[in-house]
């Protein structure tokens, strides 16, 4: 009796081990990894991390990529670059990625001077690197000069520094008409506060050219470093020196006290130009308000430069709580890759690189081509009528508002829909 | 011009003293030299950013906690890290900067590198000889003047005053006659650090809010402090005001060279220092300091 309990209660155990593996398995799901690199205790690492979740999410829920016959799903690795503070941090993180944590494909990158050292390493690799952050035009002729080696490497935003220093020019324009127009000044007279920065330089150059071109008189330069914590006195030198335009180039933390100061003082002069932390949401905060009228380039807005591009805006904003910049550009650089793939119908990065150079893609950010392989930046962001435009953005009342390109379609023809006339500061016309 | 100079600068030399006041006191009784003085400044203004936009309360408030807060954890961290090794100046340097690299890491932590503001006091500006200044600025002018005021007030007229100066002077003597001068040392320390935050308070909303805010500060500290002598609070005053107007006159004369207005104003810390190496009000020896 005892012999047989026994007997029957090992044979329970052995059926109750036995039926998980008789089930039918589930085929384990085949991935593509894609390594998001960038600061990511920073506001730009976390905008290519949201970018890349928001992509990966729609992805995955349609399915995910069809790489010959098999559909993939989309994993994402995320690499600390600490980039910001450390170079040698950025080129760790991406050895890492590709040799540790062995992704397909990367996006992401913001410095240049990190992103110059992580295109390297991924070029060695034969990895494909779409850069999200990074305007130097050298990490596009580095493909124009050593094709086989640099192939690897797209831009997808934001465009590159030269077509941001004629977007800024296109901007400077609108504003200088304005305030002939408005205040009745035939020949404005323009301060121009740009950071000591070295994307700078060109712009400080190409101003000084322009001026008689434009019909303003440059009263001075003002060169503050980008970590400036108070150009109260800047400032004060400028409304001394009668300024009606400033002319501004910041990419660092300086544009808030910059702004702030500029509202709160009420310097009468109409500010434009490139101004980073004005393209966050936070900025209105930073400044409590006095940053209104702050005019900055920028790559998003919630205007419809594609169909696209409001519920991507929405989304994000929904999201985030913060609204996009041009490192959330991980979002279209993911569906780019997504299509190339498809086209290959193989992760061969050589053969994706083929399908990658015929990309023409309506995204968030526009119409996405890139620049053809015998340009001389290939494989950048085309930009002009018809591609990626960017965009001029300014605060009004509390909201981010596109005004370029402008109303009427002054600007080849163009103009988006949500897009709103330019204001000059009150003070600038009393 | 001159009357935006002489503006510019008295408002950059106050913020300065502002902050190399309470450095200068810790030193010139505790002969602690506390790298970690910005940081407890970086924290008092994250702590405003936190009653104020996150809890809701009034800046009134917010910045009455921040200091209170910071002020403990300054006494805390003296307690725990400084007191027991006070004697080896080395020492007191690695810990000091180590803390300042601690609070920063934990405000990256916490709040990441994002780039935030404080909020102000007050808003609007006034002109003065034709020159628009912002009431903030003017604000922190008036509790520079008042902060220095009350240090002097207390170490002249008060009890507790003649103790510190007695430490400051001799503190082997003071212990002699029975001053516990571990906790005149803990109270320098407590002053120091409210003071600290107080520039906190009143520069956040000027400057902008991120978890290195600190560093440049130090560098402008240390040079303050270094010019006008090491523990001394009119040299700190003196040292804060020459800085002040070196830069405004680098931006008003060479605006094309603005960057470089602290490494100016740097340089000529080190010219004076080559002709005065202990400073404009430092002590040679220490049987000078009286």
């Amino acid at each position: 009796m005892r012999k047989g309990l026994i007997g029957l209660v090992g044979v329970c155990l052995v059926a109750l081990l036995a039926i998980p593996a008789c089930a039918p398995t589930k085929p384990p799901v085949e991935t593509i990894k894609i390594g998001v690199i960038g600061p990511m205790t920073f506001v730009q690492g976390e905008h290519h991390w949201r970018g890349a979740v928001m992509a990966r999410d729609e992805i995955n829920e349609a399915g995910g990529i069809k790489v010959g016959e098999v559909m993939r799903v989309i994993e994402l690795v995320k690499a600390d670059s600490n980039e910001i503070l450390s170079v040698p941090d950025a080129a760790s993180a991406m050895e890492k990625a590709i040799t540790v944590d062995k992704v397909d494909f990367l996006v992401g990158g913001f410095r240049t001077e990190a992103v110059l050292a992580m295109q390297d390493i991924a070029m060695d690799n034969h990895k494909i690197f779409m850069g999200c952050g990074a305007s130097h035009p050298e990490l596009c002729m580095r493909v124009a000069k050593d094709y086989d080696r640099y192939k690897y490497w797209f831009r997808v935003t934001p465009i590159n520094a030269n077509y941001l220093g004629q977007v800024n020019f296109l901007l400077f324009g609108m504003v200088s008409s304005v305030v002939r127009q408005e205040l009745g000044i035939e020949k404005p007279k323009v301060a121009l506060m740009m950071e000591k920065a070295v994307a700078a330089e060109p712009i400080v150059k190409v101003a000084h050219a322009l001026a008689p071109k434009f019909g303003v008189e440059i009263v001075g330069d003002w060169r503050p470093s980008p970590t400036a914590t108070d150009v109260t006195a800047e400032l004060s030198a400028i409304k001394a020196a009668g300024a009606h335009i400033i002319l501004t180039y910041f990419s660092g933390p300086v544009g808030i006290p910059y702004a702030k100061q500029w509202g709160e003082l009420k310097i009468p002069a109409a500010s434009v130009g490139i101004n980073v932390e004005a393209q966050k949401k936070g900025f209105w905060d930073a400044t409590e308000g006095k940053g209104n009228y702050e005019l900055t380039m920028n790559m998003y807005a919630r205007v419809k430069q594609t169909d696209k591009s409001i519920p991507f805006y929405d989304r994000f904003v929904k999201e985030m709580g913060e609204f996009p910049t041009y490192n959330a550009g991980t979002y279209d650089a993911i569906y780019i890759l997504k299509e190339a793939i498809e086209r290959a119908g193989t992760l061969d990065s050589d053969a994706v690189v083929t399908e990658l150079e015929k990309t023409d893609y309506r995204g968030g950010g526009g119409r996405m081509v890139f620049m053809p392989r015998d340009s001389d930046i290939p494989h950048d962001i085309t930009w002009g009528p018809g591609y990626v435009t960017a965009l001029g953005t300014q605060w009004q009342d509390g909201e981010l508002k596109c005004v370029w390109p402008p109303l009427g379609g002054a600007w080849e023809g163009i103009t988006y829909e949500g897009t709103v006339a330019y204001k000059l500061p009150p003070w600038v016309i009393e | 011009m001159a009357a935006n100079i002489l503006i510019n600068g008295a408002i950059i030399g106050a913020i300065y003293a502002l902050l190399a006041l309470g450095f200068s006191l810790i030193f010139g009784v505790a002969k602690i030299m506390n790298l970690a003085h910005t940081a407890f400044y970086m924290l008092a203004a994250y702590f405003i950013f936190i009653f104020a936009y996150q809890l809701g309360l009034s800046t009134i408030s917010s910045v009455a906690l921040s200091i209170v807060t910071t002020t403990l954890i300054g006494v805390g961290t003296y307690k725990l890290f400084v007191e027991r090794v006070r004697e080896h100046e080395t020492t007191v340097l690695m810990i000091t900067i180590a803390l300042a690299l601690v609070f920063q890491e934990c405000m990256l932590l916490a709040f990441g590198g994002h780039f935030r503001g404080a909020p102000s006091f007050i808003s609007g500006y006034v002109e003065l000889l034709g020159v628009r200044v912002s009431d903030q600025h003017l604000l922190t002018f008036g509790v520079v003047l008042a902060c220095l005021l009350g240090i002097w007030v207390l170490l002249s007229k008060s009890k507790l005053g003649l103790t510190i100066r007695s430490v400051a002077q001799d503190r082997e003597i003071a212990n002699l006659v029975g001053i516990n001068v571990g906790r005149i040392c803990l109270i320098t320390m407590a002053m120091a650090v409210a003071l600290a935050a107080i520039s906190g308070a009143m520069v956040a909303p000027i400057f902008v809010l991120e978890p290195h805010m600190w560093m440049h500060p130090l560098i402008m500290v240390l040079a303050v402090v270094v010019l006008g002598g090491l523990g001394s609070l009119k040299g700190s005053f003196a040292g804060a005001f020459i800085l002040g107007y070196t830069e405004t006159f680098v931006v008003f004369l060479v605006p094309m060279g603005s960057f470089i207005k602290g490494a100016v104003a740097l340089a000529v810390m080190v010219a004076v220092l080559l002709i005065r190496p202990e400073g404009l009000f430092g002590v040679a020896f220490e049987e000078e300091r009286l």
